[in-house]
């Protein structure tokens, strides 16, 4: 058992440094700090939103709403911005309280109506996207002087790499999401709901609870992931970060967690948000393959994840000779 | 269990209801929204237009109600339809006839449907994520395939499919009205459709009382697939282009939306073809009320989100347990329902 949960995670571990060694095999300048830096420089947002895709995807749900969130996020905070004097972090808390509000309340649609959360985020990522178009259709640009500031906070490390805020965020957002995860009795809630609702009630997991808390961190994420993008791009546009829940899913993913719920680690996430990274980041240094194939690759990367996970699954219900009919879940 | 038409028609009365509402709120907008005239060997008109513009939606749903039918969901159309789409415009450029390009689109389709399938019956993984694959890297390929261009055509007969007329009528409906019909009664008048249900209701069961779920499983998401890519071709052939990005973008969704409105349950088992048709209508119909009532565009997403919410209430379990006990305690009403509403809670709601 012990060996079934960890190897996703020791995949996922070997790959990103079996791709990283290539690479720099390949071209010996991807080992440079600055190369890592904008690793995590470009992958922030992506990560923000992972860490909350992981939580729910642990407990056997998805969130189909973060991109959508991400792009309302960024509107909304460069439409506040251009039309009051409000300021950037009291903007930043508005905005988070909302997303966070947004998420609780899909939480609940799905736990008290009993809806598949499939078609509840959905409604929801229709009502995000919709609500940043009717804020605004264009491009709004950000020009606040505390943004600036912002920008500007780097650590500048030997070889030239400037580590910036919002990789830093990111970095703290991972260790705060594994802490609660492995550390909290929220945490292993959200495993005990992801391994059967029906078995986690009976053993007096507080199921409403637990499943507001999880959307709500998943929208909570989204809204600090739309803050972090929007300082990353000094704009807020409605149609940005078309498809960011497929990638924060695929990351999930190729970060060892099981599709189905109960297993995986929030570190896991973190490396496979930078195998997504460096896939990206060779595509631009070989210069002559196009960006297409990023997304080749990943959904290869994806299915190969899917099919490991599906083997140790296997492996572990004929180990336990649970094997009845109703044994594979379809 | 062949639909007769009474039943058929009480099953599918909420949806017309529905979609009679909005054609009414269409005509206050829009008063001339009746008006079909007959132009150029054509039928022209807003009503026209909307059973036109539905047509995309109309043929993805026909495969995603089998498919939600087996408890399953394919999340992959709208990647199918671009590489379909992009299939028969490199194929109309490089020279080949209209109709080697559509078998070239339908086979890519087949191809896909039948990789989903081998993932969910073979494999046995969950459809959302199965499909997921496929999603992802679809567009991938479809920029593969167009060698990331917009790939334009100039080919009439290919054309024809999209613009076209048949009998004075736009082909995409011609074309979505004879699938809706073959799938309707293909399903029908055989065992096929209780087959597809009886998967949907409970595989292992269904599977020890002899029935072949893998290959019916495989055949279904081929199905979805074959409707996708013959969607694809469609657009394709009435932008004159191929556009891997965008062809199909977020159209699986409005697929899986009509499917809901027509009252078929995400959790499989009974479903109606005719009714996810009618809830397509209905998507298309809202859409044209917001073009006609001349409210921003922007406002489209938010009103169809809400429609889902609604939607979603009404057929939510609790909600429908609710109603149910609400009736029943009602003055002497029980005697008349012969079966409880769970299964078909929408009747009740509405």
């Amino acid at each position: 058992m012990i060996r079934s949960t960890h190897l996703p995670l020791m995949v996922t571990l070997a790959t990103f440094v079996l791709a990283f060694a290539l690479c720099g095999w390949q071209y010996p300048s991807m080992l440079s700090t600055r190369v890592v830096a904008n690793l995590l420089t470009d992958n922030a947002f992506l990560g923000i939103v992972a860490v909350g895709m992981t939580f729910v995807i642990l407990s056997g749900g998805i969130d189909l709403s973060v991109g959508s969130v991400i792009a309302f996020t960024g509107v909304f905070l460069a439409v506040i911005l251009r039309d009051t004097s409000i300021h950037p972090l009291a903007a930043f808390v508005l905005v988070l309280l909302i997303t966070t509000m947004f998420g609780a309340a899909m939480g609940a649609v799905i736990h008290f109506l009993e809806m598949p959360p499939f078609i509840v985020t959905l409604a929801g990522m229709f009502l995000a996207r919709g609500a940043a178009y009717v804020l605004s259709t264009d491009s709004v640009p950000i020009t606040h002087e505390f943004y600036d500031t912002l920008q500007d906070i780097y650590w500048k490390a030997p070889g030239g790499g400037r580590f910036r805020l919002i990789g830093g965020i990111m970095l703290l957002v991972f260790i705060c999401g594994a802490l609660v995860a492995h550390r909290t009795r929220f945490g292993q809630n959200v495993y005990a709901v992801g391994g059967g609702g029906p078995t986690a009630r009976l053993m007096g997991v507080p199921l409403a609870r637990t499943t507001v808390g999880i959307y709500a961190i998943s929208g909570g994420l989204a809204g600090l992931a739309g803050i972090i993008f929007s300082l990353y791009t000094s704009a807020g546009y409605s149609l940005a970060t078309v498809g960011v829940e497929l990638d924060a899913i695929a990351a999930v993913v190729i970060g060892g967690t099981l599709l189905s719920g109960g297993y995986g680690f929030v570190a896991g996430t973190f490396f496979g948000i930078l195998i997504m990274g460096l896939i990206q980041t060779y595509i631009v240094f070989d210069g002559t393959l196009s960006s297409w194939w990023t997304k080749i690759v990943i959904g290869a990367l994806l299915f190969s994840f899917i099919l490991l996970q599906k083997g140790l699954t296997w492996a572990t219900i004929t180990r336990k000779r649970t094997a009845t009919g109703s044994a594979q879940q379809s | 269990m062949p639909a007769t038409t009474p039943s058929l028609f009480k099953r599918i009365t909420p949806q017309l209801l529905i979609l009679a509402v909005v054609i009414g709120l269409n005509f206050l907008v829009f008063p001339d929204f009746f008006d079909v005239s007959f132009r150029n060997g054509r039928l022209f008109g807003n009503l026209v237009d909307v059973f036109n513009r539905g047509a995309p939606v109309a043929l993805l749903c026909i495969g995603m109600t089998l498919v939600i039918a087996t408890k399953g969901i394919d999340l992959s159309v709208g990647a199918v339809m671009a590489i379909a789409g992009a299939t028969a415009a490199s194929l109309v450029t490089d020279g080949y006839g209209w109709g080697t390009a559509l078998l070239g689109a339908l086979a890519t389709g087949a191809l896909c449907g039948f990789w989903n399938g081998f993932l969910v019956a073979v494999l046995r993984i969950q459809p959302i994520v199965a499909t997921l694959v496929l999603m992802v890297a679809g567009r991938g390929i479809a920029q593969l395939i167009t060698e990331g261009t917009i790939l334009t055509f100039n080919n009439e007969g290919l054309i024809r499919l999209g613009a076209g007329t048949f009998m004075g009528i736009p082909t995409p409906i011609v074309i979505w009205l004879a699938l809706g019909t073959l799938a309707t009664i293909g399903v029908r008048r055989t065992a096929l459709g209780m087959l597809i249900e009886s998967i949907g209701v409970n595989e292992a069961s269904s599977r020890l009382a002899g029935i072949n779920s893998r290959v019916l499983l495989i055949c279904v998401y081929l199905a979805s697939g074959l409707c996708a890519a013959l969607a694809g071709v469609i657009v394709a052939a009435d932008i004159k282009g191929a556009d891997a990005n965008n062809a199909g973008l977020w159209l699986e969704l409005d697929a899986i939306l009509a499917v809901v409105i027509g009252g078929n349950s995400l959790l499989g088992g009974r479903f109606s073809i005719v009714a996810s048709l009618i809830g397509a209508l209905i998507i298309q119909s809202v859409n044209s009320v917001i073009l006609l009532s001349g409210m921003p565009p922007e406002f489209n997403l938010v009103i169809k989100a809400l429609l889902i919410l609604a939607i979603l209430v009404i057929q939510s379990p609790r909600v429908a347990h609710l109603i149910y006990m609400l009736r029943a305690s009602g003055p002497e009403r029980l005697p008349e329902r012969q079966r409880p509403s769970v299964q078909e809670p929408k009747e009740d709601a509405l």
